[in-house]
């Protein structure tokens, strides 16, 4: 029987629960006991990589089907295979020059050729012209800007996920988002950057909001599933956007695009033209730092997250669902909002009606391999970054048409959400882990 | 006496436990055999693989003494192997009919269902055994009773000469209980074979030709009614003398803090559950609601916590008024709640055990400061709480998914009962828990009774409720039918109220 | 404890007020958009015979005087309102139904003022038009029934309208581009089948892996071959085959008698799906699977077998239904032709609660507002395209919202089964 302590039936006025009264240096020193063990070097490190070996697996054995699937879609390896006995060398070298030449493309369009660098620097310092060398590294500039609004709607997508909600309506609210800020980008004048660019900002943040407070609060109030009608709001963005950018939006009412923001809402970018890296890259590791915060050490975030992992439970611990419900799809719907508006204030400073291009929908894939972890989020959204502006470079120089990175993300989202696969494929133990983010749950309502 | 079913050497593991260790079971034709043992002691492992659910790692089975390897239930069905299932694996929104006949099914023309002839066979079953079922009766429309005899119907359409009945009295009344004795005597008479599977000391006595006790995976002895008694049961099945009684000294009741007058509550499907209950729990005793399984318990607590809307009435927390006040309020107030279902409404199971301590308090201080989490504090207390409320875990980081049920249920009491509170609402406290955890949960009620809280204890254990409780009142169909002295209330009285009889 | 559930019961205590509300707010809305805004003089004409038919009888034109039409109709909605306010109707959404119905009607009659609008031929467009939708309902219901979530029709359609026009062009026969429709649809289904049973992902990202598989895999390879042999997406488009005497009843003939293959098989499974779910063997098992799994496992019967049989057997539904964007209409294949009829055919299958016919009712209210759209543009309704093209999707949303919490899916559905 343990010894008595004051919990008992007497009601304290003040200080009702034990902890504040122990003392501090104790709480420190069991917080230190819980954390490993520091191993040998390589231990640690094998410890420290081991979140990174799902996704990891998955990306390469995804590039690995996908180049099956470049080859096999490829008319002249299949004429190459049809000689495969008179000429099986020439089969092989046609096959692996093919897929050497198109991922050589990629990595080229995502990050850059080293041989460029290496003459754009000996430009530089023999000349002292940096013009060569800036243009050397456009293509990781391309990747970061492409980045940016993967992360935001990565996050989107995440923080619904912890939240017990599946949000397809990025995509929607992206367009919501974009819409707002360029209005306010464009149709607010006089004010100085300091005010005009934030408004622009939070105006972008509430065309999402406003687009995911929608099912949010349809399924709180009726139960009505978030997913058909992010779905259902993704069509009637689109075609809104249509509309509005043909007639009220109209950059002359009949082109159906939008005028530029004005430069006091534009993102400021760093570097001369042609690289248009900007200050929304910084925002984006600033909101995902903060998105962490939120979920992992406020009070808010918990009732997030608790609503997510079982809201029976967190419904019985007084917690409001359906105000939790509506609150996470306002933030994600504006967090994607933001991916929207950060292309418009950062490089493009308009809107036109292809404007989303599939963003929001990538956004799921990305949430899904970072386990929509904020952090993770950063990078699986650098790496989608990296794999627009490589296939574009691909579909340039090798003739892959773009459209092959749907098919990676697809078997990406596939493998990482079938770990067995990768199990299975490369015989090694991919421990299934507590999964905290629930990810959907039929059309059941909890 | 021929021999009906035998187990040789059954072994089977799961990660982490031998669920079934050796275990060696002989049925004779005709008998009814009882299988004894608490839960997790691999009763009902061994009942799965008998019926070919699960494959066991090693040993063999001989069903009228041929060797048989079962695939699936299929095999054993087709060797005349029947189970009545713990939970019931009946699809409510069928019809009897069509749940009996499922997978076996009578048809024309190949595919078409023939229910005509498939509704005469069952009636003609129900005449044969005493077995009065409508079939053409939806199952979700059937009382509990009914849908166990629709079961025990199913078994018997498939003529099997075997049948497993796992712990099938935990649904009933005694009275109801009583019944299905005599359905199983009159079946054994009839030529079949019954294991009966329970941890019911009392029920074994009164119905076993046989009792083979199971202890942690490993038959601890077979014996017979004859020649055994309860304590003997009871220490085979626990490995040591077992308190069947909880000590305690005698209530002092003070003031009125929880009041139900006149409540009305709806279940899910909007049906009337709760019609117009009444009582009152006072400070410093334990009121016992006793009542079968699905009588309005559920919805009751629910309404009492604020999980679920009053159509009528009033719930009143130290004369004031908390009808329908939302949960969070409840829970300020002091109210600490101990659900029925600790995995679903108690507990989020990926969490680790330090979150699930604070699940309702996180956002008060010293837990958080404005929308700050104070992780340090949240840690520290919930080091504390796993240390004086003996939770075993590994540490408080590990997600409380990986604990055992009845350290779990310590987690709940931990969190609940660290809060100043003075109602403890604690709905089937004990259930699926062994015996020690059993022990260690009544001693805290008792013990918060005495420090003087009002204590709500909601059980379908009769025994439970007789040994905890200072007053019982017991419900049924949703209406308090009597509410007694606990010194006064005799278990067979107390049965009859369940069952619904009108109190004298 | 069910939160939705409970969420559900505070809004319906107002249920009952809002219904009657909201149809009073109809009837004040035909009576100032509508009835207020023609003139008395004015006539609306319905022509009842079909164009481009084989139909020998001929009707006589309808026609109505526009505003004295509207009024009554008006009058009508303003009862049932107010009955509905006082009262309560029980079958509140089958009136509900009704009333949408009739204010289209009045809205036609408002919009077809002082012109001519062909009634037959809408119906027909309607029923065309709802094809797609009502093969992606029955699509999901033969997983669902079975406990698979099924969100990757789209997905699934998507494939099937593409391989239907490549094979019928390539060979010529759009019957065995209709074959491989089918059978390219059961192919994605059979991935969402062993990903989500197999390998128990959460079936709604397993849906979703199908859907972007199907977008990446079609879009890549049209850009790939079809942009450069434009013979391979050029099949043509089934014919309307008319059935010889039936196709003469007046109205219903043309809508009924006179469609293609697509629209007949669509018929015919239809009945079938319906016979084979509630009156077979097969069917008794599939709902145990899908409410029960356990019980059906104990009872000997193979859930994952089931379930990989009536997912496989959906997807081919949602293949037919694919091919009735290439071969069964316009005979190319365009990149994301489908425009979210798969999502569309999914609400419809949840507002017909998981049954056939229920399904098909609501797919015929989807393919109205659809050709609903269609027939305005032709009317010039002073309504920008892009907002009539908003109609049916607007339409799920408010269905979804009034109706979901009265349509209780299999119990099962979403859930892996495991084995223990």
């Amino acid at each position: 029987m343990p010894p008595e302590k004051n919990w008992g039936c007497s009601w304290p006025e003040q200080k009702p629960h034990r902890g504040a009264d122990l003392d501090q240096a104790q709480a420190e020193a069991t917080l230190e006991k819980a954390k490993p063990v520091p191993l040998g070097g390589r231990a640690a490190l094998r410890r420290g990589l081991r979140p990174l070996r799902l996704p990891g697996l998955a990306l390469l054995t995804a590039l690995i089907v996908g180049a099956i699937f470049i080859i096999v879609t490829d008319e002249q390896i299949l004429a190459a295979a049809g000689n495969f006995f008179s000429d099986p060398l020439g089969f092989f070298t046609l096959t692996l020059g093919k897929i050497a030449w198109a991922y050589a493309a990629l990595i080229q369009g995502a990050v850059s050729n080293p041989l460029d660098i290496i003459a754009g620097l000996f430009t530089y310092i023999t000349t002292g012209d940096n013009s060569t060398f800036l243009r050397s590294l456009r293509p990781i500039s391309e990747s970061l800007v492409r980045a940016t609004p993967f992360i935001f709607a990565g996050l989107a997508v995440g923080l619904g996920f912890r939240a017990g909600l599946f949000n397809i309506g990025a995509e929607g609210q992206l367009i919501m988002g974009g819409l707002f800020s360029v209005y306010v980008g464009y149709a607010f004048t006089g004010l100085p950057i300091f005010i005009h660019l934030p408004l622009a900002l939070a105006a972008g943040f509430l065309g999402g909001a406003l687009w995911g407070f929608i099912p949010g609060f349809l399924k709180a109030r009726v139960g009505a599933h978030e997913v058909i009608n992010t779905i259902m709001l993704n069509w009637i963005a689109i075609l809104f956007s249509r509309w509005i950018l043909a007639g009220p939006l109209s950059r002359d009412g009949f082109v159906p695009i939008s005028p530029n923001v004005l430069p006091s809402a534009a993102l400021p970018q760093f570097f001369p033209n042609p690289i248009r890296f900007h200050a929304g890259f910084f925002l984006a590791l600033g909101v995902a730092y903060l998105v962490w915060w939120f979920l992992f050490k406020t009070t808010a975030g918990f009732e997030l997250r608790s609503v997510g992992a079982n809201p029976s439970a967190a419904r019985a611990a007084g917690m409001n669902i359906g105000r939790n419900i509506i609150l996470a799809m306002v933030l994600s719907g504006g967090l994607a909002g933001l991916a929207g508006t950060i292309d418009v204030l950062g490089w493009r400073y308009n809107m036109g009606v292809d404007f989303a291009a599939g963003v929001g929908f990538d956004s799921i894939a990305v949430a899904l391999i970072a386990r929509s972890h904020p952090i993770g989020i950063i990078f699986s959204g650098l790496l989608f970054g990296m794999l627009r502006a490589g296939t574009k470079q691909m579909e340039a120089i090798a003739h892959v048409p773009v459209d092959i990175v749907f098919i990676l993300q697809a078997l990406i989202i596939m493998f990482v959400a079938a770990p067995e696969i990768i199990r299975l494929l490369y015989r090694i133990r991919v421990e299934r882990g507590v999964e905290e983010a629930v990810l959907t749950r039929g059309w059941q309502q909890k | 006496m021929t021999i009906a079913l035998e187990a040789r050497n059954i072994t089977k593991r799961f990660p982490g436990v031998l669920a079934n260790d050796n275990i060696d079971l002989t049925l004779e034709a005709g008998e009814i055999h009882a299988l004894l043992g608490e839960n997790g002691a691999g009763k009902t492992t061994l009942m799965n693989i008998l019926y070919g659910l699960w494959q066991p790692d090693s040993g063999e089975i001989y069903v009228k003494g041929e060797k048989v390897v079962f695939q699936d239930p299929s095999e054993a069905i087709a060797r005349g192997i029947g189970m009545l299932h713990q939970h019931f694996m009946l699809v409510p929104v069928l019809t009897v009919a069509e749940n009996i006949m499922l997978g076996q099914e009578s048809v024309t023309a190949g595919i078409f269902l023939d229910r005509v002839q498939v509704i005469k066979r069952i009636e003609a079953l129900s005449q044969n055994f005493g077995l009065e079922v409508d079939p053409r009766a939806y199952v979700k429309d059937l009382p509990v009773g009914v849908q166990q005899r629709v079961e025990i119907l199913k078994i018997l359409y498939r003529e099997a000469g075997i049948l497993i009945l796992d712990e099938p009295t935990a649904v009933l009344t005694p009275q109801e209980a009583e019944e299905l004795f005599k359905i199983m005597r009159n079946l054994a008479q009839q030529g079949k074979s019954i294991i009966f599977i329970t941890h019911k000391l009392k029920e074994v006595l009164a119905v076993a030709d046989r009792i083979t006790v199971l202890r942690a995976g490993r038959v601890v002895g077979t014996t017979t009614p004859q020649e055994t008694s309860e304590a003997q049961l009871a220490s085979m099945m626990v490995g040591r003398e077992v308190i069947l009684s909880v000590k305690k000294k005698p209530a002092q009741p003070k003031e009125v803090v929880l009041e139900v007058k006149d409540l009305h509550v709806l279940s899910d499907r909007l049906n009337p559950v709760v019609n117009g209950v009444s009582f009152v729990v006072r400070a410093g005793e334990i009121l016992g609601l006793a009542g079968v399984q699905g009588n309005g318990q559920t919805e009751l607590v629910e309404a009492i916590t604020g999980l679920r809307p009053a159509v009528r009435g009033e719930i009143r927390f130290l004369g004031k008024e908390i009808t329908n006040a939302p949960p969070r309020r409840v829970l300020e107030r002091g109210t600490a709640h101990i659900p029925e279902d600790r995995q679903e409404d108690g507990l989020v199971l990926p969490f680790p055990v330090h979150d699930n301590l604070v699940l309702n308090t996180y956002y008060r201080n010293p837990f958080a400061h404005g929308l700050a989490l104070q992780e340090k504090a949240i840690v520290a207390t919930a080091q504390d709480l796993v240390e004086h409320f003996d939770v075993r875990t590994p540490s408080v980081f590990v997600p409380v998914l990986n604990l055992s049920g009845g350290n779990q249920q310590k987690v709940i009491v931990a969190r609940e009962l660290s809060r100043p509170i003075r109602l403890l609402v604690a709905a089937q406290p004990t259930r699926g828990l062994d015996v020690g955890s059993i022990e260690y949960i009544h001693q805290r009620l008792v013990e918060k009774r005495d420090q003087g809280c009002a204590v709500l204890l909601v059980s379908t254990e009769l025994d439970e409720i007789i040994s905890l409780s200072d007053r019982i009142a017991v419900i049924f169909r949703g209406k308090i039918v009597a509410t007694l002295e606990a010194s006064g209330a005799a278990r067979e009285k107390l049965g009859l109220l369940m069952a619904g009889a009108e109190a004298t | 404890m069910n939160t939705a559930l409970v969420a559900r019961r505070a809004f319906s205590l107002s249920r009952q007020q809002l219904f009657g509300l909201t149809f009073l707010i109809i009837a004040g809305a035909m009576l100032f958009l509508f009835a207020l805004s023609s003139d008395p003089g004015q006539n609306s004409t319905f022509v009842l015979t079909a164009v481009a038919s084989a139909q020998k009888t001929e009707l006589p034109d309808l026609v109505l005087p526009t505003q004295a039409t509207i009024f009554v109709l008006t009058f009508i909605v303003a009862f049932f309102g107010g009955w509905q306010l006082a009262r309560g109707f029980r079958a509140v959404n089958a009136l509900l139904a009704v009333i949408i119905f009739i204010f289209i009607f009045a809205f036609l009659t408002w919009a077809d003022r002082g012109r001519q609008f062909n009634l037959t031929g809408m119906l027909i467009a309607s029923l065309v038009r709802s094809t797609p939708i009502a093969l992606g309902a029955l699509s999901g219901i033969l997983c669902e029934r079975a406990g698979v979530v099924n969100i990757a029709i789209e997905g699934m359609m998507l494939a099937g309208a593409f391989s239907s026009v490549v094979v019928g062009s390539a060979t010529d026969n759009l019957y065995l581009g209709i074959i491989f429709g089918i059978l390219t649809g059961g192919a994605m289904a059979a991935i969402h089948a062993v990903l989500s049973i197999r390998f128990r992902v959460d079936q709604i990202v397993s849906g979703v892996v199908i859907n972007i598989l199907a977008a990446g895999l079609t879009s890549y390879l049209t850009e790939r071959f079809l942009s450069v042999h434009q013979e391979l997406n050029d099949s043509g488009a089934l014919r309307p085959i008319s059935i010889p005497f039936l196709v003469d009843i007046p109205v219903l003939g043309p809508v009924l008698f006179e469609n293609t293959l697509i629209v007949y098989s669509m018929l015919f499974l239809l009945v079938a799906v319906h016979i084979l779910l509630f009156y077979t063997r097969w069917g008794l098992r599939t709902r145990a699977v899908g409410e029960h799994p356990r019980a059906a496992d104990t009872l000997g019967i193979n859930v994952f077998k089931m379930r990989y049989i009536n997912v496989i057997l959906g997807g081919m539904v949602a293949g037919l239904g694919g091919a009735y964007f290439t071969v069964g209409s316009v005979g190319r294949f365009d990149e994301l032709l489908t425009g979210g009829r798969g999502y569309i055919g999914l609400a419809a299958m949840i507002f017909g609660k998981w049954s056939p016919f229920g399904a098909f009712a609501s797919s015929l209210i989807f393919g109205f507002a659809d050709s609903l759209q269609q027939k305005l543009a032709i009317l010039q309704a002073p309504i920008p395209s892009q907002f009539l093209g908003m109609a049916p999707y607007i339409a799920t949303i408010v269905i979804l919202a009034g109706v979901v919490g009265r349509a209780i899916p299999p119990a099962a559905d979403g859930q892996p089964y495991e084995k223990q």
